[in-house]
């Protein structure tokens, strides 16, 4: 029979005066949680007078508001919706396209600043200036002005839908936006889907095993025909067994614009191109500066190595220097996501057009919807970080740091 | 931000101040000296400033009369602008005292905005503006068009219950402010404009070529125009609704910006009552007799405003209309000065 250890005296009285009262012990703590108190007191007070003073003034409150139909109409909606909808509908919609513009913009923007900054970095003299003059060039000109100036100057130059340029027919582009023909569901589609799916999971198991036999025992395995057969083979097979999965409709010009077919809307497109191209000025910096943190040492061990200029950047440099991209490449995805709300000026329907500008002056709920709004930017902003922060704690651990 | 500015101000102005509803705003604005007035960023003929920055317009004389009524001097006006989102935000927080900017009058603004319609300006309606080339001569031959808005108005709302009353078909781009709404149609984003009628003619002049365009004959809505005060000064409502009451009352009158001095002189009772010889009517607005008196030596009566800035003598050159006096056929009626 062993000896049993002594329980440990309770411990959690002694954590609350180390966390609350610091050096001053239980003194502290006192003053910690008088000072609580007075900001909850503030806090009630500052909401209870809001909501009297509104009250008294006729001005509506609450969010009962969310629930009455908007009566106006959106250009671009990811979800269905109308004019008889909800102004909770329209919360969503405005919420949809803030994120699609986001997205869209975060990914451009990642793939332009990392060519920039390679292209900076690049012994190739012409490369560089390129580099150069693209990041000092676009982040010393205001956001707003290159936005407008992607919409006015562009939109300008393109032809009326009658004049519209078609590429093959079927699709084509005007100054209302690029139209491209849209895809009907045809009952082959579920089958063909699932067959995609199948081979992309059955695709990669076998890579990992692959990559285990080559680092566990050395065998080199050739996988490619396999996963041509899955990836290409399989969903072909279903094509041919349950007919094809989607039908194309073309779109056609009627009247004022055309019917039919997809529309991609040019504030979407000007947009989109205005916050990536500015966004990865400065990501090209992030980048640049990253890979010049790498000592140069990894550089010349990986050329030592016979390995490429392009591999050891890949396989090297590009992995230790993430380390430094990620905090201030976060940075970029949160400014990118807010200055979409600069839509507004071009009437690209987001968040901020929608609902925190049409949806106010229809109700006149400030207080609320401009409290919305700010909640939405701010989860948005907290996830994104949230993700960042796990892949910046995955590279650190990968690279044993 | 403005927008974001002005809710703010607005949360900390209900949510600091002990008493929101005050009932000083007469006094309030003798302190400071001068009338914070909210007016458009810019609309010909209703409010629009000049290259050297002053104001004019049928809204912006209401602001005036206003000014002069209570400082005897019409520039005593801080003229606030506002785009059509952030002008009832404005009003609530308190940065202006009266909103004068071709407001349209309706029951879920005076009843859910803290704030009430104290007259009508002018009465407007809505229509459509289209290019000359696209060869439309009706409203009802826009199905499927994309039509450009300024966003956070009534046409907005209007336009969405026309074109589904009519079972057509159409996309709205909407825009924060009049002038990117009109930027876009020239542009070619959009086949069609539309704004309160008055708006169209005012915006025609504006573009580089306004013989290319076309107001079409359709009138899809009722668009009172008119100015708003906050609730909770009862006095303050009173001068702003009698100020525009005096400027009609003095064209009924026949009180000219002109003959105003002859008129103090007439023994006619009404002329007497109205321009406070006999009487205290102005006082008792928390006025000064010669109230009226100073409203048109500033600005002229209703009729003499309407002609200098959207009338005959203007470039907007618009018709009279509904907006004549009730004795000619039209709408605008002051209840009696007595």
């Amino acid at each position: 029979m062993g000896v049993e250890a002594r329980k440990p005296p309770p411990q959690i009285a002694l954590k609350v005066r180390r966390a609350l009262g610091g050096k001053a012990g239980w003194n502290g703590v006192a003053v910690q949680l008088v000072f609580g108190a007075i900001l909850a007191w503030m806090a009630y007070e500052i909401i209870s007078n809001a909501r009297t003073n509104l009250e008294t003034q006729h001005i509506a409150a609450g969010f009962g508001f969310l629930q009455n139909s908007a009566s106006f109409d959106v250009n671009q909606t990811l979800i269905s919706y109308s004019a008889s909808d909800t102004y909770f509908r329209v919360f969503l919609v405005g919420v949809l396209n803030t994120l699609l513009v986001s997205v869209i913009g975060i990914f451009f923007a990642t793939v332009i600043g990392f060519v920039v900054a390679l292209c900076r970095l690049s012994p190739n003299w012409l490369l560089s200036r390129v580099g150069g003059l693209y990041v000092e060039a676009i982040r010393n000109l205001p956001l707003l002005f290159q936005i407008l100036f992607w919409y006015l100057a562009v939109l300008a130059a393109l032809p009326s839908p009658r004049q519209s340029v078609s590429v093959l027919g079927a699709f084509f582009l005007n100054n209302r936006g690029v139209i491209v023909p849209s895809a009907l569901g045809q009952p082959g589609l579920v089958p063909f889907l699932a067959a995609l799916a199948l081979g992309l999971v059955a695709s990669l198991a076998l890579r990992s095993y692959a990559k285990r036999a080559l680092f566990g025992q050395g065998r080199v395995i050739r996988i490619w025909p396999y996963v041509l057969i899955l990836l290409v083979g399989l969903p072909l097979a279903t094509i041919l067994a349950f007919g094809p999965p989607v039908t194309f409709e073309l779109p056609q010009l009627k009247g004022f614009n055309f019917a039919g077919g997809t529309r991609i809307i040019p504030e979407l497109v000007a947009l989109t191109v205005g916050l990536s191209t500015y966004t990865a000025a400065f990501i090209a910096e992030i980048v640049r500066a990253g890979i010049l943190s790498v000592h140069k040492g990894q550089m010349e061990a990986g050329s030592s190595l016979g390995l490429s200029r392009g591999a050891t950047l890949r396989l090297i440099v590009v992995p230790q220097a993430m380390r430094v991209i990620v905090p201030p490449l976060t940075n970029q995805y949160l400014n990118l996501t807010k200055n979409s709300s600069l839509a507004v000026a071009i009437g690209y329907p987001d968040l901020v057009s929608v609902f925190a500008g049409t949806a106010l002056s229809q109700t006149g709920q400030a207080i609320e919807i401009i409290a919305m709004t700010m909640g939405v930017y701010l989860l948005t902003s907290l996830v994104t970080s949230a993700i960042m922060s796990v892949y910046g704690w995955r590279i650190s651990r990968s690279l044993g740091a | 931000m403005k927008r974001v500015t002005l809710a703010l101000s607005l949360a900390l102005a209900a949510g600091l101040s002990a008493q929101a509803a005050d009932a000083q705003t007469l006094k309030t604005i003798k302190d400071r000296g001068t009338l914070s007035c909210g007016v458009s960023q810019g609309l010909p003929g209703f409010s629009s400033p000049d290259d050297k920055g002053n104001w004019t317009g049928i809204d912006v004389d209401v602001c005036r009369a206003i000014a002069a009524a209570v400082f005897n001097d019409p520039t005593k006006v801080k003229f606030v602008s506002l785009s059509a989102k952030d002008r009832f935000t404005a009003l609530q927080s308190g940065e202006i005292d009266v909103l004068s900017r071709n407001t349209t009058w309706t029951i879920s603004r005076d009843t859910s905005l803290g704030a009430n319609f104290t007259g009508v300006t002018y009465y407007d309606g809505q229509g459509f503006m289209v290019k000359k080339s696209l060869k439309v001569n009706s409203a009802l031959e826009l199905n499927s068009a994309s039509v450009c808005v300024q966003t956070g108005t009534t046409t907005e709302l209007n336009l969405a219950d026309y074109f589904k009353a009519n079972n057509m078909k159409y996309e709205v781009i909407a825009f924060g402010t009049i002038d990117e709404a009109v930027k876009a149609y020239e542009s070619g984003r959009c086949d069609v404009f539309t704004d309160d009628s008055s708006g169209l003619y005012a915006t025609r002049l504006k573009l580089t070529s306004p013989a290319d365009h076309v107001v079409l004959p359709e009138i899809i809505s009722k668009e009172p125009l008119g100015p708003m005060v906050r609730h909770g000064d009862d006095q303050w409502f009173d001068i702003v609704k009698w100020t525009l009451f005096a400027m009609v009352t003095a064209e009924e009158l026949g009180i000219t910006q002109k003959n105003v001095d002859e008129m103090v002189k007439s023994d006619k009772p009404e002329l007497k009552r109205v321009l406070g010889t006999d009487g205290n009517l102005g006082e008792q607005l928390g006025l000064t007799k010669d109230w009226v008196i100073r409203i048109v030596k500033a600005v002229g009566n209703y009729g003499e405003s309407f002609d200098r800035n959207v009338g005959a003598g203007s470039p907007l050159k618009i018709a009279r209309g509904v907006n004549a006096l009730w004795t000619k056929g039209g709408l605008q009626y002051a209840p009696p000065i007595r």
